[in-house]
């Protein structure tokens, strides 16, 4: 088993300025009727990439994956692979398979002859078309169910199946639409791991679609985050949490506080903030910014520390009530009520077993969170 | 609902089915009967089975049925399919709804006239009323059929399977025949039974179109009752009824089983 941090850092063709891409899309729009779909969107995909395209429904994802496939054709713009234009070229003749979201298997055929389908249409020779499919069907752990019809099996295994006959070919690129959509959340989560690990065995690239961000994070190289048939960030998922580009990103990835305020100090190492219910804060940005400038602070709920008394500092501090309080196992959720009446988010860590008995319902407690907690967002 | 046998229920039943079958039940008990005259039983006997199958005539229009019905049934299952395909697949293009009801019209329309309407263009067209034309004339009026049938299986089938099977290398044409063709067979033979059951029943159509040497068997049957009711056509009749009933259950289990069986795949799926 491979170590998940060390060899994902290593692995950035994205930031490598040589680095060519294997997949361009270059200025795609895809419209139906007056309804536009996909607006003017331009995204490089890298080898060997395990791509995740996340968005909330209808924002166009599936069109995307579908041009790349060939089901649908853009109205304008291009795209390409290995520098090749496929704008013309019919599904059967483009070098990506797919996988669709209702795994799309033959009722009519066993799992091996699901499995075998492409390649009886490439002519292969039959027995190394049985041996192809056993080999698929062996990586799938699927391989005692050769001889049955798809009805025969349950969710998990078709999925399974569909995943074998979409590899088969050993396509350059496997387009994946909400693969995991059908199954429980246990399952999903174990398959999740497979996908990547097989994705990574094969050396293959993977386009994902999928409106669940958690499986994104786990599974994705980078993420597209999709709105409107645009793409808002592309970035590893770590940047996307941490470094979201604009409030829609931030506040779509996971949950976040924000705080709207004014520039009141600000030079190349820190920016103070004036926020309308009074309090002042201060974090590192790393840029200038104009005096009196409306910014927004985002803070995730993760970052914030919750202490019945005041901390030493002073700064980045500030009272509060508990005005609603859940306790989840591994963590505790706290809803502050400030004196301004804006509620706050935070979760905090039960590191210890007593940990979440400390606090209770209206009791009043301080916030306080670190100068580089936050991520500066422009209005 | 309800679900007991409430006196009413039970005397409509009885009176409907008879009113329905003992005509025909009458037939077949008369098509085993020892006397020449038709309305006095002179006991039980198979001798017109034997006449029927030594009268030439009959045999010959018998053939000539079975050839019409064999070939109209298959070109209208091939044309009825294809019908039912573009108005399932083709949401918009101009004219959809005038296709879809000029498809459909046929259904409804009378006999006499499409038998007539038909009967024109054959003249127009200066062509000779021979078996030829009667398979026209049959494939026009039940494709209509089987583009019903057809059409309402296809309306429920999943098209991402035609797209998986194109992103798996085939061409559309060969994605139609090797995926959608054998999950909707069910349909399609079945829309062909019905073709052919039409077809062999018909009678006003076919006495509009055919000529000369193209008779065929309730157009001979129907001459020959004219001349009087033998119980040699209570044997043609007989047979007829027989195969037309087994050709309905057949029609019939093949849908219901194919339906059955789709059914448990999809909530197996939803299970699952
Ligand atoms: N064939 C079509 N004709 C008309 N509109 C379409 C067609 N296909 C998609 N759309 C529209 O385009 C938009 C984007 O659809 P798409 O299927 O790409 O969404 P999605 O992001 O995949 O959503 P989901 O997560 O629900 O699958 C939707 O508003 C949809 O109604
Ligand atoms: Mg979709």
């Amino acid at each position: 088993m491979r170590s998940l941090g060390n060899i994902r850092r290593s692995f950035a063709p994205w930031s490598d300025a040589n680095a060519k891409a294997m997949i361009s899309i270059r200025n795609v729009t895809k419209r139906f009727g007056d309804f536009t779909a996909v607006d003017n969107l331009s995204l490089d995909i890298y080898e060997r990439e395990f791509f995740a395209l996340l968005g909330a429904s209808g924002c166009g994802k599936s069109t995307l994956l579908r041009m790349l496939a060939g089901f649908e054709t853009p109205n304008e713009g291009a795209i390409l692979l290995d520098g090749v234009d496929l704008t013309g070229v019919p599904p059967y003749r483009r070098p990506l398979n797919m996988m669709f979201q209702s795994y799309a298997l033959f009722p009519h055929m066993t799992v091996a002859d699901n499995v075998g389908f492409g390649l009886k249409q490439e002519k292969m020779a039959k027995p190394a078309i049985a041996e192809r499919v056993a080999q698929m069907l062996k990586l799938v752990k699927m391989s005692e169910f050769a001889g049955r019809k798809p009805h025969q099996l349950s969710g998990g295994q078709r999925q399974r199946v569909a995943l074998a006959r979409a590899l088969a070919k050993q396509p350059k690129v496997l387009l994946l639409d909400e693969p995991l959509g059908a199954l429980d959340k246990k399952l999903r989560e174990e398959t999740q791991f497979e996908l990547t690990d097989l994705q990574y065995d094969l050396g293959l690239t993977f386009v994902v679609v999928t409106h669940d961000q958690e499986e994104a994070m786990t599974m994705a190289d980078r993420i597209a985050v999709m709105d409107a048939g645009q793409i808002r960030q592309v970035a590893t998922p770590a940047e996307v949490y941490e470094a979201p580009n604009s409030r829609f990103v931030a506040d779509f990835i996971g949950s976040i506080n924000l705080f709207d305020g004014e520039v009141t100090r600000s030079d190349a190492a820190l920016t103070e903030l004036q926020s309308p219910e009074g309090f002042a804060l201060r974090m590192v940005d790393g840029q200038s910014r104009g005096i009196g400038s409306d910014l927004t602070l985002g803070l995730r709920p993760e970052k914030i520390a919750v202490t019945h008394t005041k901390p030493n500092s002073g700064v980045n501090a500030v009272e509060g009530e508990v005005w609603d309080l859940a306790y989840l196992g591994d963590m505790s959720i706290f809803h502050v009520k400030l004196d301004s009446g804006k509620i706050i988010k935070a979760s905090v860590v039960n590191a210890s077993r007593s940990g979440s008995e400390v606090f209770t319902y209206h009791d009043r407690v301080w916030l306080s969170f670190a100068e580089d907690a936050g991520v500066v967002l422009e209005r | 609902m309800n679900r007991h046998w409430s006196g009413f229920n039970i005397v409509s039943v009885v009176v409907g089915f008879a009113f329905l079958y003992i005509p025909i039940l009458l037939l077949i008990i008369y098509s085993f009967n020892e006397s020449r005259l038709v309305t006095v039983w002179a006991g039980f006997s198979t001798r017109w089975y034997g006449e029927m199958l030594r009268n030439q005539a009959l045999l010959d229009a018998a053939w000539v049925t079975l050839r019409v019905a064999l070939v109209s049934a298959t070109a209208a299952t091939l044309l009825g399919t294809l019908a039912a395909v573009v108005l399932v697949r083709v949401t918009r293009f101009r004219g959809r709804l005038l296709f879809s009801g000029m498809v459909f019209a046929p259904l409804v329309m009378p006999e006499v006239i499409t038998g007539l309407s038909l009967l024109l263009l054959f003249i127009a067209m200066n062509l000779d009323r021979t078996i030829f034309t009667v398979m026209l004339a049959h494939t026009t009026f039940s494709m209509c059929f089987v583009a019903v049938v057809v059409q309402s299986r296809l309306v429920t089938f999943d098209r991402s399977l035609e797209e998986a099977a194109q992103d798996l290398g085939c061409t559309p044409l060969k994605a139609f025949l090797t995926v959608t063709l054998p999950v909707i067979a069910p349909a399609v033979i079945a829309g062909w039974m019905l073709a052919f059951t039409l077809s062999l029943d018909d009678l006003v159509i076919a006495s509009f179109t055919s000529g000369s040497g193209a008779t065929t068997l309730p157009m001979r049957i129907y001459s020959q009752v004219r001349l009087g009711v033998t119980p040699e056509i209570n044997a043609v009749c007989t047979v007829l009824i027989a195969l037309v009933t087994t050709a309905v259950i057949i029609a019939s289990v093949i849908n219901k089983r194919s339906m059955v069986q789709r059914e448990r795949a999809e909530q197996l799926a939803r299970a699952g």
